[in-house]
Parts: C-alpha cells; structure tokens; sequence
C-alpha cells in the first residue's frame, strides 16, 4: 500500500482469530494506522486481500463490512445526544424501531454511560466521551471492533482506568475480535491476547506478550517491548538446557539460545534491566561497571554502568544504601534471563516481496 | 488585543471612529434623516414627519417591498440548493472543482449588467421565453449570487473533519445517509450563512434587474432608483430605510437559525 512513492504499508499478513484481542504495536509511522484503515475500507491495497470472517471484503465499502471503529478523536456526532448517537449505527442500518432504544441502552450500561443519555457531546468529558465512542460501535454489535489509538487522548490516569475498561468489556463480549492499534506497549501488554510489532511498513513480530517478552526474536521488538539491554556476544559453545556459553569482552557468560547457534557467530544478548542485580559475590553470569548515573525512581533505582563500550541499564528494588557515581559494582542475572538475539536487525524476518494487507478472520 | 496600555487603545478606538463612522454609519445615517424630513436646504434636514412611511407602506411601494422579498428568497433558495449541490459533488474531485469555481465565479467576476443583458438575449425568443415574466428577474439573482452560496459551502466542506464521515461509514451508514444525517447538519451554520450571503445581495440588486424586470414585478431597489430620478429624495430615502430594515430583520433571523446550529 503507497501514497505516491512511498510505502506505507509494504508487507503484512496477520489472522486474528475470532474472539482475539490483538494489538498492532509501533513506533509512530510504522504503518499500523494505515494497516487498521485497511481493513476498515478507507484505504484500498494496491497489492494483497483483506477477509473478515472468511469473506473476502477488499472491494467491499466501509459501510458493508460489518466492523465498528474507534478512533482516537471519539468523532461523535456534535449535533446529536448521546442516545442518538449510540442509535445512530443502528438506524442506519435499519434496525426495527421497536428494537433500538433496548441495545442503545445495553451498550450505554457496558460502557457505564446510561446516566449520560441525553447529554450532547459537548457537556461530557474526554474519558466519557471515548466510553460513548466505544458504546456507539458495540451497539451494531460488530464482528470486529477497530480500535485506533483509543486512548492516547486521555490522561494517564483516564487512561489506566480504561484499560482496565476494555479488559472487562471484552471479557463480556467474547465473541468479538478487536484489532487494537497502539504506540504504547503498556496497553499492548495488558490487553492483547496477541502482539504484531511494525516498524518501517513491515510486520517484524507477532506473538503472544508473554513470548515475545521473554523471545522477542530481534533488537527491535526487544527494545520497544518492554525495553532491553543489548550486548554483543560471540557464540562459544552450546550447553545443556537451550543454554549457550557466549564471550562478552573476555566474559563469559551463560545465556539462553531460542535457537541452534553456531560457534563463532556474533549475536546480540538481551537482559532486560529489571533481571539484573547488584552482588558482592557473584557465582555465575557477573558483569563489572563504573556506575556512570544513578536515578531514583521511588520504588526502584535505576543505574546506568558504564561497561567500557556498551552502557547497562539496571533496575533494582529501592536500595537503602545505593552505590555512588563512579564506583564500581557487579550486576548479575540468571541464565533464562538472557536471551539471545540475531545481531542484524531483520535477519530471521521473511522478507517476502509480495505486499499484503492485514488479514482477519 | 495587540495594544495593551490604555493610552495607545483609547487611540486606536479614536483612529477607527474617525475612520470607519464617517465612511461607513453616516452615509446611512443621513439617508435615515432625510427620510424623516420635507426639507433640506440648510445643514440639516427640516420639517419632521413620518408621511413618507406611510405612503411606502402602502399601495405600489409596498407591493415593491413584496416582490424583492419574493425574489430574494425564491434567488436564495435556488443558490443555496444548485451551490450546495455543485460543491458537494465536485469536492473530491480536483479538476472539476477547478473548472466549477471558475464557472460560478464568472457572474461575480463580469459586470452584472452583463449579465442582465445575456439573460435577456438568451430569453427573448422561443422556446424558452421568459423575457416580462417575474422568473427572468429571480434568474438573474439567482446567477448572480449562486457563487457566494457555492464558495462558502465548497470552504465549509473543506473544513469539515473528514472523520466523522469514516466514523459514519464504519458504522455502517451508506453515503447517502451520511450525507442527510450527518454532514448536511454539520454544514448547516455555513448554510445559514451563506443563504443570509444571497439574500442581502439579491435584496440590493440593481443593475441586472433594471434591465429586465417586468412591470408587474418591479424590486424596492427599482423603485428607490425611479423615486429618486424623478426627485422624490425624501420618499426614496424612506424606502431605502425600508429595505435595509427588512434585510437586516431577514439577517437576525437567519443569524439566529444560525447560533441554534452550530454546536462547538
């Protein structure tokens, strides 16, 4: 999919499974919006199918593929109450009468909103406007809720409050497949029952949180998910367990290989910061550093080490005692802790050159 | 406000009283006087008397009154629907947007005689003879205002939040009901803008209408231009008073249907 001569949307192929929450996460101008727009009909791709419960709707209008969308603006309808325009979807799709003031009101009272029914638009607040946004597409009760960046607009506290929202709505609707596109890998985390991370127009993971927390498979989605230290290893020998003895600098260290590595290779080893501790006597995988910055974050520290080339980022429990800026100090971290990662960015990722929109099912 | 000490604003306000009162209030206020009066042979007005308003509000002059009503809001309505219209179809589509605002441009752009006088060439003769009918007069307002009516239309849509529409859509609404449910409402301020646009244009018609209305049909700016070719000022003025009396009412109003339909 391209606008003039640039690619917004080169290659991807996802199934979302009935039922399924999944999160397309990436930084902004990764193509997640486009993608989203591709299977609700605003976009048409140049190349590839978009199907939605088996049907092939690509050439079908926005209007005719069952879906209901949430963006990030609410878009409610400033000329109409909220009744109206929880209604409105209904209406248009030429409900019987009789049957319309029941469903506005379920989808009122999932949302919470049913109180609010005869305000406009105008008179509600941002957090009460997205539930009234979110009211107004399950009425139609879609096959597939789009959800565009639904809550950047909020505060972080709104925001928490309707995470925890979206968890229990779809816990009460489970037969609707929500796509969920988001920058933020904390919503990504808690809602999605799979995660697609795009960078550049490209699908570069996709996976349960857990997995791609724990294997996130390359640099990129290492660092967006959930943010990762990343150490140049080389490859020495294999070990029993999915284990792997790699060289950092003359340190050896012992980490997990999701994969069959060959001796010799250069690979990248990810620790996320929070997996590492300070020790006095360390017995196994210890890494030595000046600390070069120390910051206190209430229930945590974090601490930069200065490794020599690479700097570490560590975080610990609240230290009663926390080191100094420029001593010296060991970190240390289990072997299923650290997992290791091609050294190129892409290089396990299928580069196929046919484009493909979103696909789902 | 730019200015901020006292001093510099009372000067400003002095500047735009000197500058925009006289050129703009006193024209209008020196008719409203004269409208009231038998007399003017000194500095000021004399003989107060409210006779005039009693003869333009009856007989010939009041049925002037009723025609250029009539032709306002027949030449409104017409340029608000074929405007609206145009500017919804060609909005999405650039060249034809283009050629459309070059083409309801035209009228505004040309001396409205000429227009007056191409109405009249093409209407004299069978098969459609319109020429001494009230509909040539209401033709040519609608021609001539039917650009403003389109412009601000074409501008409103242009500002319009494109996603309200793909909300709509995604909700399952056809374009069609898109259309009548949500952005026609949402255009509705700049509707009622535009038809008060018309309607004041067409009210202070003229030059066109001089060269076609027929006898059965003559506008209040006609009559104020014949009250006053023959001398009568005083009487002329009362209607001009007149006019702009009931324009600005008909405004109001409209300016209120306006208030009630914008929503942010």
């Amino acid at each position: 999919m391209a606008y003039g001569a640039t690619t917004v949307l080169d290659s991807l192929d996802l199934t979302l499974l009935p039922g399924e929450v999944m999160a397309l996460l990436g930084p902004s101008g990764s193509g997640k919006t486009t993608a989203l727009r591709a299977v609700a009909g605003f976009a048409t791709p140049a190349h590839g199918r978009v199907y939605i419960g088996g049907e092939d709707v690509t050439g079908l209008p926005p209007h005719r593929r069952g879906i209901g969308m949430v963006v990030q603006q609410y878009a409610l309808f400033p000329h109409m109450r909220v009744s109206d325009n929880v209604a409105f979807g209904l209406r248009a799709h030429k409900t019987p009468r009789a049957e319309i003031p029941a469903r506005v009101r379920e989808a009122l009272r999932m949302t919470g909103m049913e109180d609010f029914a005869r305000r406009y638009p105008r008179e509600l607040s941002g957090g009460q406007q997205q539930r009234v946004a979110i009211a107004r597409a399950l009425a139609i009760r879609p096959r597939v809720l789009l959800l565009d960046e639904p809550l950047s607009a909020l505060d972080a506290q709104l925001r928490s409050g309707m995470l925890a929202e979206l968890a229990r709505l779809h816990r009460e609707l489970p037969d609707v497949s929500i796509l969920y596109v988001t920058h933020d890998q904390v919503e990504a985390l808690t809602l999605a029952d799979r995660i697609a991370v795009m960078r550049d127009a490209r699908l570069v993971s996709c996976g349960t949180p857990q997995e791609l927390y724990r294997e996130p498979g390359n640099d990129f989605t290492a660092t967006f998910l959930g943010g990762a230290n990343l150490l140049p290893v080389v490859v020495r020998a294999h070990a029993p367990d999915g284990r792997a003895e790699v060289d950092h600098h003359g340190t050896t260290l012992l980490v997990t290989a999701p994969e069959i590595v060959s001796p010799g290779v250069d690979v990248l080893a990810c620790i996320r910061p929070h997996h590492l501790s300070l020790t006095e006597q360390p017995t196994g995988n210890g890494l030595r550093g000046r600390v070069a910055e120390l910051q206190w974050r209430g229930a945590t520290h974090r601490l930069y080490l200065d490794l020599g080339p690479e700097t570490l980022v560590v975080d610990v429990a609240e230290l009663r005692d926390p080191p100094r800026v420029g001593d010296t100090v060991t970190v240390t971290f289990a072997p299923q802790d650290a997992v290791l990662l091609p050294d190129k960015p892409g290089d396990d990722l299928p580069t196929s050159p046919v484009q493909r929109a979103g696909r789902v099912r | 406000m730019l200015v901020h000490s006292p001093r510099a604003r009372g000067l400003v306000h002095a500047g735009f009283a000197l500058v925009v009162l006289p050129v703009f209030a006193l024209p209008f206020a020196v008719v409203f006087a004269a409208s009231f009066s038998t007399n003017w042979s000194g500095a000021l007005p004399s003989g107060p008397t409210s006779e005039h308003y009693a003869t333009v509000t009856s007989g010939d002059a009041l049925d002037a009154l009723t025609t250029s009503l009539l032709t306002a809001a027949a030449a409104s309505l017409i340029a608000l629907v074929v405007g609206t219209w145009a500017a919804i179809v060609v909005h999405r589509m650039t060249r034809l947007r283009r050629l459309t605002d070059s083409l309801f441009m035209l009228p505004v752009a040309v001396p409205s005689v000429v227009v007056g006088l191409a109405l009249l060439v093409a209407f004299s003769r069978p098969p459609v003879l319109l020429n001494g009918t009230p509909s040539i007069v209401v033709m040519a307002h609608a021609v001539l205002v039917t650009g403003f009516a389109y412009q601000s239309v074409a501008a409103a849509l242009l500002r319009l939040n494109p996603v309200y529409e793909q909300s709509a859509a995604s909700l399952g609404a056809s374009p069609t009901y898109v259309m009548w449910h949500v952005k026609l409402p949402l255009l509705l301020p700049s509707l009622s803008g535009a038809t008060a646009l018309c309607f004041a244009l067409s009210m202070g018609e003229l030059s066109a209408t001089m060269m076609l209305y027929p006898p059965d049909w003559l506008p209040l700016p006609v009559a104020i231009y014949a009250a006053t070719n023959r001398g009568l000022v005083f009487i002329g003025s009362a209607q001009a008073v007149l006019l702009m009396t009931t324009t600005l009412l008909v405004l109001l109003l409209l300016n209120r249907l306006r208030n009630r339909a914008s929503y942010r």
